[in-house]
């Protein structure tokens, strides 16, 4: 299997907090890794290391076998134009109607016509069934139909790595299910690999092929959903209760 | 002995707002520095200028349009006894036509301008920045300095010596009103008396430096917004804060360019 994300000893401070600690981990072609971890231990830092968002204080990311951290920003843009990046709220831009949105990276790194990329939005917006939000304001639409409309952003370049940042969060369980179904069909149907950082266990017992659980900054377990979740280990026990309970109390 | 050690570790209020002056300060130079450098690079994004050129000249037109009038309107009423104390009522267009050129017009239409346009952008971009519409461009491979702060900072600028222009007119329609209330005063003397009086070199550097109140209201703007924190609360302080610091810098600013002016273009 080709390695496509490779993280080697990195590590993030913020002031005296050390969100990430010499953090190694790889992630394999077409799979899907989720990473768990209580709020504040630095998964949606390392997400955002991994494309620049946020510079690391040390360590190497390597993406499709480039070094991002090394890239000058012709060379970094060449490497993000070809990943898709769900933001935890979905981060559609607000004054740009869903065709805009959709539209915005076509326009800017290929040269369809007018015609092809009437194409493209509509066969995007069909996967994830909101056709008839096509010239809807982002303002007119609700929750789940922004993460799906985010999610089509995200995927019209048809890129090679997805990374989804809590795309389950502040949805009811009936739509984070049907999120969590949707970005598996994707990933099969596009053969993506994808790195999922998320609480909710029912999206990741939908998605997951190996998951890792962060804490104090550094990989502490790792694992397949059901090894993790049935592991006799203190702190997992203790964590996965946690996200069962609070998993009961969301579906009830 | 407790008392000195708290003064010591534990900074005020004064002395926190000092630091958060200087770091503003620092943020805008190198905001500025970083648009410097992009400034020649491609892509260029006309098409995006001239939409914010657009936008922001329709938004401010008619809150300079009624400002412009009363200021000509004002202006003139106010300094018809004043001349007329001095027997010089004849020179009332020509006074009034220098004072809007080279001083009323362009400051009034930049603080206008900055109230209008500086606020909006900063909570503009500030709401982009907390919501992750920023990064999001960033990941997509779009570079956001250019696309959303370099187009406003460009538009900014070419648009507010057209909007100077067009109140400076709009200033002696009301002019004009004023003068015919008060002194029945006819059309073709009132321009003849203008153009008399004012000169080329009232009326570029009346216009030239409204290029530079422009950049300001541009780049505070942007600066504010662009850099905004700590959610809702953090694009409301930007857009004050764009307001109250465009202001202040234009006013700082116009008395450095009056300076210069008047040595480069000399009244005599």
């Amino acid at each position: 299997m080709n390695i496509v994300v490779e993280i080697k000893n990195v590590s993030k401070s913020f002031g005296s907090l050390k969100v990430l600690d010499n953090i190694s981990l790889t992630v394999e072609e077409n799979e899907n890794l989720v990473v768990f971890g209580q709020s504040g231990t630095g998964k949606s830092v390392l997400l955002k290391c991994m494309v620049r968002l946020l510079e690391p204080d040390s360590g190497e990311i390597y993406i499709e076998g480039k070094n991002v951290l090394k890239l000058n920003p012709k060379e970094l843009n060449d490497v993000r134009k070809h990943l898709g990046f769900l933001f935890q709220g979905a981060a559609l831009y607000d004054s740009m109607s869903v065709r805009e949105n959709l539209e915005f990276p076509l326009i800017r790194h290929f040269n369809f016509t007018p015609k092809e990329r009437e194409e493209k939005i509509k066969s995007v917006l069909e996967k994830v069934s909101l056709e008839e939000a096509i010239d809807k304001m982002p303002s007119e639409l609700s929750g789940g139909m922004k993460k799906r409309i985010g999610l089509a952003r995200s995927i019209i370049s048809e890129p090679k790595l997805m990374l989804y940042d809590e795309p389950t969060t502040g949805l009811d369980p009936i739509t984070s299910k049907e999120i969590s179904s949707l970005i598996l069909e994707l990933q099969k149907s596009l053969n993506m690999t994808s790195v999922i950082v998320t609480h909710d266990l029912l999206c990741a017992e939908i998605i997951a092929d190996r998951a890792i659980v962060l804490n104090e900054g550094i990989v502490q377990h790792e694992g397949t959903i059901t090894e993790l979740t049935t592991s006799s280990d203190h702190f997992l026990r203790n964590f996965f209760s946690h996200e069962i309970l609070e998993d009961q109390n969301r579906r009830n | 002995m407790k008392n000195s050690k708290n003064l010591v570790t534990k900074p005020g209020k004064m002395e926190l707002r000092l630091t958060e002056f200087f770091i503003m300060i620092a943020g805008l130079w190198q905001f500025q520095v970083q648009f410097l450098k992009q400034i020649f690079l491609p892509p260029y994004e006309i098409e995006q200028i001239r939409k914010h050129m657009d936008e922001l000249g329709i938004k401010t037109l008619p809150i300079v349009s009624v400002t412009g009038f009363i200021i000509g309107l004002v202006i003139t009423m106010q300094m018809h006894p004043v001349m007329v104390r001095f027997g010089a009522e004849a020179f009332l267009p020509g006074s009034v036509g220098i004072s809007i050129v080279r001083e009323l017009g362009p400051v009034i239409t930049a603080l206008i301008f900055a109230g209008r346009v500086s606020s909006g952008i900063g909570a503009e971009l500030g709401s982009m920045r907390v919501t992750e519409q920023i990064d999001a461009m960033e990941v997509s491979g779009v570079n956001p300095f250019k696309y959303l702060v370099m187009t406003r900072i460009f538009a900014c600028t070419f648009i507010l010596p057209i909007l100077t222009v067009y109140v400076i007119f709009i200033a002696f329609v009301g002019s004009y009103i004023a003068v015919v209330l008060v002194q029945n005063m006819n059309y073709a003397y009132f321009i003849d008396s203008v153009v008399a009086s004012v000169e080329f070199g009232d009326a570029i550097p009346g216009i030239l430096k409204t290029f530079v109140f422009g950049f300001i209201v541009g780049i505070v703007g942007t600066y504010k917004g662009y850099t905004a924190t700590n959610g809702t609360e953090g694009v409301g302080k930007a857009a004050t804060t764009a307001v109250v610091v465009s202001s202040l810098m234009i006013l700082i600013f116009d008395m450095v360019l009056v300076k210069v002016t008047l040595w480069l273009w000399p009244i005599i």
